[in-house]
């Protein structure tokens, strides 16, 4: 394998964009990025995007997006209908092909125009689950549901989890959600998709991020500490929600073996857009909360741009990695209903 | 064996609140107040019209507004006979794809005012607008555009918008 590491990262998250569209979200992300390694998007050997057009509601917005790039004279480039982390999974395999050494990766999302849960619901099976139009908030009730009634996690565990992004993501400018609030306070919020309160589902946020990966002696070239990625692995589980054991995640503990996740990283950014998945997660991947920094960014509960929050998590771990603050780093990011699709990735700081 | 299902319907309706973005939203706005305004990108200089987010070529956010005139040229367009559904026009008719004076790229409208088989590239055309009154935020105010008495266009002018 070529060795691949992460040499700029650059993002954008709020509330609600309500002035500008998806391409002058970023545009300037994209520059941010481009600026401390010296090169244009033109000196990329790859760019690929990840996003969804069901979110701009718009037929090839993808194409649109483009715009932001600057794709003339004419760029090699492919796009994933998925979030970022997995069109950064592609961007890892075209640069095995070893042709070249640059990839840019991008993601953009505004969850605001639509109603996102139920946008979401059309990413179900649409034979017989989606014409019920189950929302992306009422299945991932049903996942916390099991696995509260399972015994393997209590509504305390919920709280926890919520009051450590909290309390994390108020180191974090991008986040939406932070603060000093403890459980018993989050307790006693009332429910809002039994047994989630509201605090347990992400907030509606518009986004964008890009992530630059580079190989070998080029990554070394512009990053004086370039942030290797060791091992990435993506799986699947079964489409149906109600044909598997939600309060477990396989997909996401065979992508971790085959990524080769190390005993007790320093860090673990985990894409989780609900607490219940947090802890499904955290127990897939065998980690452990005493001797690893569970999101240190407050992961999707403090920020969630649908098809952004994945390669956010790679972002952020790059930055904590890139500037000293851990050595390695454990990255997951997912897509479908209940956690289905999950992707694991490895990352080590070269110094 | 029973007949197979072939097909079902499961009825899909969602709502957006679009936010054309700020450069689409400038031209909305000069559009309403019956002016025609172009972008014009600061690193090929190419001007747009309508401009949205930035340059598709250069990826750049728009620097300098252009204004843009009522005159253009043709550069190419095509002869419809087929009507579509929420379209009310009489066949066949032609759709133009017009470079406006001032503009770098072309702009897709109604061309009215002479028939089908006297339409050619090159030829030189006026916008109509549609009455003050109506001028919303659209492209729309513009109704058709119709020849005007003027030499055609040379081909060099417009041969990078065909």
């Amino acid at each position: 394998m070529r060795d691949v590491a992460i040499v700029s990262f650059a993002q954008h998250s709020q509330r609600r964009e309500d002035t500008r569209n998806e391409v002058e979200m970023l545009i300037p992300v994209i520059r941010e990025a481009l600026e401390p390694i010296g090169l244009t998007s033109q000196d990329m050997g790859f760019t690929v995007s990840g996003s969804t057009d069901y979110l701009a509601g718009q037929a090839f917005a993808f194409v649109q997006a483009l715009d932001a790039v600057g794709p003339w004279p004419p760029i090699s480039e492919s796009h994933v209908e998925m979030d970022g982390a997995f069109a950064l999974y592609e961007a890892w395999v075209r640069l095995q092909s070893g042709d070249i050494d640059t990839a840019l990766v991008y993601s953009f999302g505004k969850s605001s125009p639509g109603d996102v849960a139920r946008v979401l619901a059309l990413q179900l099976e649409p034979y017989l689950l989606g014409p019920l139009w189950p929302d992306a908030v009422s299945l991932a009730a049903l996942q916390a549901r099991a696995l509260l009634d399972s015994g393997k996690a209590t509504e305390k565990d919920l709280a926890r989890v919520v009051s450590r992004s909290r309390k994390n993501a108020q180191a974090n400018p991008y986040a939406q959600l932070k603060g000093d609030i403890d459980e018993a306070a989050l307790l006693d919020e009332p429910l809002y998709a039994d047994p989630l309160r509201k605090h347990d589902v992400p907030p509606v946020s518009d986004g964008a991020a890009v992530l630059i990966l580079a190989a070998g002696d080029r990554a070394r070239e512009l990053s004086s500490n370039p942030v290797w990625i060791r091992g990435i692995d993506h799986r699947i589980d079964i489409q149906s929600p109600g044909s598997r054991d939600l309060t477990v995640s396989p997909s996401t503990t065979l992508a971790a073996k085959k990524a080769g996740v190390p005993k007790d990283p320093d860090i673990a950014e985990l894409h989780a857009p609900f607490s219940s998945q947090e802890l499904i997660l955290i127990e897939a991947l065998g980690l452990d909360e005493t001797r690893t920094s569970i999101n240190p960014s407050g992961g999707a509960l403090a920020a969630n741009a649908v098809m952004v929050a994945g390669l956010q998590r790679f972002g952020e771990a790059f930055n904590r990695i890139n500037k000293g603050d851990a050595r390695n780093a454990v990255v997951h990011a997912t897509s479908g209903p209940c956690l289905q699709q999950n992707l694991v990735a490895v990352l080590e700081g070269s110094n | 064996m029973s007949e197979p299902v072939t097909g079902i319907t499961t009825p899909i309706r969602m709502e957006y609140r679009y936010t054309p973005g700020r450069t689409t939203s400038d031209f909305l706005k000069a559009m309403k107040g019956g002016r025609m305004e172009g972008r014009r990108c600061p690193s090929c200089r190419k001007v747009y019209f309508p401009a949205r987010g930035g340059c598709s070529m250069c990826g750049r956010e728009f620097a300098e507004t252009v204004p843009i005139k009522e005159t253009g040229t043709l550069a190419t367009f095509a002869v419809v006979n087929v009507n579509f559904a929420n379209r009310v026009i009489d066949l066949p008719y032609v759709t133009a794809e017009v470079v406006f004076d001032g503009a770098d790229t072309t702009t897709m409208v109604l061309l009215r005012g002479v028939s089908p088989e006297e339409v050619r590239m090159g030829m030189r055309v006026k916008a109509h607008w549609i009455p003050k009154e109506e001028w919303d935020y659209s492209l729309a105010n513009i109704d058709y555009v119709e020849p005007i008495d003027e030499p055609d266009a040379e081909y060099d002018s417009y041969k990078d918008l065909v």
